[in-house]
């Protein structure tokens, strides 16, 4: 799939953003005042910012309030009715500690809804069965696992940001080895593409038209696959290896730095889920 | 609504014959012909006549080549059009209820002044059916020629989809596949037609019939040829031997 630049910022920015509302919302740590203003208002940057760069990646921007419609059926529908939920929840919520008032529940339901606001997100990916490697249980875990891990190093959290690093490292590992192996064991083949499979073996001989089109550019990217190992490395050590390395560092002093490296590297790893992510439409074009 | 309907009240689709298709392309030109004209919205190009020329097409041809250890290399062409899906799943993940299947004849259409260009039906769709507009920023996808087959403007004989009208191999036939009288519905049943991709549980409701066996029927008059000399003879015979010697 293509890595759009919109889609990557919109499901890491308020994925980050929803996991900081989820520890604010425990009360971990307890905020009050000009403090749960600042916090606030980098939360609802963050959450704010990646909804906002969503519609970056519509044909037509301003039709964007007809996405409210159809939650029945559209997880892109319940997202857009949970994001606002959650960020009205959470905003009035975060108004009352400003005000020093603290209503738990509001904030406990807040922190739910922010959670279901990501499960949404990643059910966009995951209820997709053309791209058998998002088609799995372990991606909204793994979406939930690395808000919640970007939201916790935000808040500070050290020990609690450590073992969800873990957690999230763990779950990475087994969603690329699961992943790697889930087109293959789909049963989707050109053979079952083109119904020709009893006939012999198919191959593509000649595709429709000389150049690309739609379907090959925004479905079967190739370019980024190339150096896919090297990504991974890169992403799990900027998202894992380093942040747990500035919170396990003597003293605390680097403890501010894992936050920043966690959302560059969940960025790569992003970036790895879409290019890496194979859509079974290339099989009629005889690539993957 | 973007809740697919329990049952609709006829199935209008496609029935493509691989065995007959040629390959030639006409369905595609006729079919851009006419939706790029009949829409006001039109089906556009970027770049025609440029470097790069792309646009969005509803109907495509692809072309296979099917190796065998035991026989001679098949060619098959294979044009791809929405199959409108029973189960599309390009209808339900619609955030705006811009795409909709209709209940009455079953065809899976977009609204456009609804379509907020997100691009998540193509995804959803395992055959590639969608395309964005480059121009117009909204999906575009076969309507079935839905202004042409209840229009009655036209000529009776005009009034199906314009790839199957202008198919000059008779390889695409239109029609109603609920009813098992209809002529679509006896060639699937005689021709064992089947869905592309069933594991994908779209249910769709365009068939395909798949090549025939060939070879047995050129043999028929095998026996009555002379067959090729394995050994020469006369004088091919001599030179046969007069240059083994050498």
């Amino acid at each position: 799939m293509h890595p759009a630049r919109s889609l990557i910022l919109f499901t890491v920015l308020s994925g980050q953003g929803f996991g900081l509302l989820v520890f604010l919302g425990l009360g971990t740590p307890e905020v009050e005042g000009w403090r749960a203003f600042a916090a606030y208002a980098l939360a609802f940057a963050l959450a704010g910012g990646g909804l906002m760069s969503s519609a970056f990646h519509l044909g037509h921007p301003e039709r964007a309030l007809k996405a409210f419609r159809e939650w029945r059926t559209s997880w892109l529908s319940r997202e857009a009715w949970l994001s606002v939920a959650a960020l009205s929840v959470n905003g009035l919520y975060g108004l009352c500690l400003m005000l020093g008032l603290r209503i738990a529940p509001l904030g406990w339901l807040g922190a739910l809804l922010a959670i279901a606001t990501v499960v949404a997100t990643s059910m966009i990916y995951a209820s997709l069965r053309t791209v058998p490697r998002w088609h799995r249980p372990e991606v909204p875990v793994l979406f939930v696992a690395l808000a919640l891990s970007g939201g916790a190093l935000i808040a500070g959290q050290r020990w609690l940001g450590l073992s969800l690093l873990l957690i999230g490292a763990g779950l990475q590992l087994f969603a690329w080895m699961r992943g790697d192996r889930a087109l293959a064991e789909s049963g989707t083949s050109i053979h079952s593409a083109t119904g020709l499979g009893m006939m012999g073996t198919v191959r593509s001989l000649e595709a429709p038209h000389t150049g690309e089109n739609y379907l090959t550019r925004e479905m079967v990217h190739v370019v980024g696959r190339k150096h896919a190992a090297k990504l991974r490395a890169i992403g799990a050590a900027l998202a894992f290896a380093g942040p747990a390395f500035f919170l396990l560092w003597p003293g605390g002093a680097t403890v501010f730095l894992a936050a920043p490296f966690h959302l560059l590297g969940t960025c790569v790893l992003r970036w790895l889920f879409f290019a890496q992510a194979e859509h079974v439409v290339g099989l009629y074009y005889g690539r993957r | 609504m973007t809740a697919l309907p329990d049952k609709t009240d006829r199935t209008l689709g496609l029935v493509i014959d691989l065995d007959i298709c040629v390959g030639c392309h006409a369905c595609v030109v006729a079919c851009k012909g006419w939706n790029d004209t009949s829409q006001t919205s039109g089906l556009s190009d970027s770049d025609p006549y440029g470097e790069a020329p792309e646009g969005a097409f509803l109907n495509r041809i692809h072309s296979y080549e099917i190796t065998r250890e035991d026989a001679p290399a098949t060619v098959v062409h294979f044009p791809k059009s929405c199959l409108h899906c029973e189960d599309a799943p390009c209808v339900t993940v619609c955030p705006t209820g811009a795409s909709f299947k209709r209940r009455e004849d079953g065809i899976v259409l977009v609204n456009e002044d609804d379509c907020i260009g997100c691009g998540l039906c193509a995804w959803a769709c395992p055959y590639g059916a969608r395309e964005m507009d480059p121009t117009t920023q909204v999906m575009k996808k076969c309507t079935l020629c839905v202004d042409r087959i209840y229009n009655e403007e036209l000529p009776e004989i005009d009034r199906e989809p314009a790839c199957v009208r202008t198919c000059p191999a008779n390889a695409r036939h239109f029609g109603d596949l609920s009813d098992p009288g209809s002529a679509v519905s006896k060639l699937v049943a005689a021709r064992e037609g089947m869905d592309l991709m069933p594991e994908m549980d779209t249910r769709p409701v365009n068939k395909y019939l798949p090549p025939r066996p060939r070879d047995a029927e050129i043999d028929v008059l095998a026996p009555l040829l002379e067959p090729v000399a394995e050994e020469p003879r006369g004088f091919l015979k001599w030179l046969d031997a007069a240059l083994d010697r050498i």
